[in-house]
């Protein structure tokens, strides 16, 4: 199943083009550009794996195509996203996040219904 | 593919007209305006910009279509204005649609190579992710390479050096400066450096005549002035200071006027007494420039040693 989350999700998976010109985006707004990982798409797992450092630095976008590639080699079949960090006092937060890359093969979230005191039920999700 | 071929290519090109358009004509009039002297590397510059104008209507009607090698290589003495003409240099193929940012990152040995294994390559690529479409000015580029010492680090930055600067020759163009002649040693070591340099320019010292005018050319963008005498006490204090260890042009001068400025403060806060008018607070004297060390025979620390040799 094709997970949905953060911006663009719901559109077809940006190429490598797109890719560039959302971070000369990011970048002309002065964020900061970060790179994440991970191989568990669980909408409630918030913390992904960061790949190297958030790139405060960057003037063009191929610095941080160049980190992307780098974590694709290393990371094939995983989940990576892009994140933009705002570093401005008052926001100093997360302004922008997408998705670069799938698994060839996507997990399907399960929901799972279990019973409860007082005949209330409860439901979970997991990815398998 | 079939985008590509329905793309209409100009039949002529006005090279005038582009000239005008590129803004290039503005960074060459900057140039010749902000340095005094260099009339070599200023040929050299505007050399470099024509081939590159024409090279640039050459791929736009299809003639030719690989980026040209654009790395440079700028050897001269200390102070020559090398960070200076690298600086514009950047603005002129900014503006020439070479590179996409048109910065300039000015990094040495430090910033590239690291202290224990593993650290060189993180280090060269994050200096390498910030200069991405712009310009990366290595000062003393020879201190990459230690040919003592076989398993020192600068070799991998060198290796990663040489990698970028042939597979991303479109987001980002290499500069290296330093002394001429380790300069040379340190590309005949390095073939491959060699290889990939397009453009050697090379910096001549300044004449003391041109010195005074830089002098001169500092203290006004700090309203500042010389008297009659400090002007003719500064032409001896160039042609003397010429002669002393470590003379490095156009830096020399700045400092020897920073230091002019603090005596000439000195001197009005001591003898002053009473109100001061501006012409008295930017005026710097023969006293202010005759006081330095220079006229004396240079610094305590470099005169021991000679001493010493001499004896």
């Amino acid at each position: 199943m094709r997970i949905t989350q953060g911006c663009f999700s719901f559109l077809p998976d940006l190429d490598d083009v797109q890719i560039t010109a959302q971070i000369e985006y990011i970048l002309q707004r002065e964020w900061a550009v970060s790179l994440e990982f991970s191989y568990d798409p669980h909408p409630r797992n918030t913390y992904w794996e960061m790949w190297g450092h958030p790139m405060f630095d960057l003037r063009d976008a191929k610095g941080a195509m160049m980190e992307l590639n780098e974590c694709r080699k290393a990371h094939p079949d995983a989940y990576i996203r892009v994140q933009a960090f705002d570093s401005t006092r008052g926001f100093e937060t997360v302004m922008m996040s997408f998705i670069v890359n799938r698994p060839a093969d996507e997990p399907k979230v399960h929901m799972a219904r279990t019973d409860f005191e007082g005949r209330s039920q409860k439901y979970a999700w997991d990815a398998r | 593919m079939s985008e590509e071929a329905v793309v209409e290519r100009p039949t002529t090109v006005n090279l005038a007209e582009e000239y005008e358009a590129s803004g290039v004509r503005e960074v060459l009039e900057d140039l010749d305006r902000e340095l005094i002297g260099l009339s070599p590397v200023k040929l050299r510059i505007r050399e470099t910009a024509a081939l590159l104008l024409v090279d640039k209507a050459r791929r736009e009607m299809g003639l030719s279509q690989e980026t040209p090698t654009l790395h440079m290589s700028f050897t001269g003495n200390p102070g020559t204005g090398k960070t200076t003409v690298a600086r514009m240099m950047a603005g002129l193929l900014h503006r020439l649609g070479y590179v996409r940012k048109g910065h300039l990152v000015s990094v040495t040995r430090d910033d590239l190579v690291g202290q224990y294994i593993g650290h060189t390559a993180p280090k060269t690529k994050e200096v390498l992710k910030k200069a991405m479409g712009g310009v990366l000015f290595i000062d003393e580029a020879y201190y990459l390479y230690k040919p003592d010492n076989e398993r020192d680090y600068g070799q991998e930055a060198i290796e990663i050096l040489l990698q970028v600067m042939e597979n991303n020759r479109d987001d980002l163009v290499v500069i290296m400066a330093g002394y001429a002649d380790r300069m040379d040693k340190f590309f005949s070591a390095n073939p491959g450096f060699r290889s990939r340099i397009a453009h050697h320019i090379d910096f001549p010292d300044y004449t003391d005549g041109e010195l005074l005018r830089i002098s001169q050319t500092m203290l006004d963008g700090q309203n500042y002035a010389l008297d009659d005498g400090a002007e003719a006490a500064m032409q001896e204090y160039i042609a003397k200071r010429r002669a002393q260890p470590h003379f490095a042009n156009a830096r020399s001068i700045r400092n020897a006027l920073d230091r002019a400025r603090l005596r000439q403060a000195n001197r009005l806060f001591t003898e002053a007494n009473g109100p001061l008018d501006s012409t008295a607070l930017s005026t710097i004297t023969e006293d202010d420039i005759r006081a330095s060390r220079v006229f004396s025979g240079g610094l305590d620390v470099d005169k021991a040693p000679m001493q010493e040799a001499a004896e």
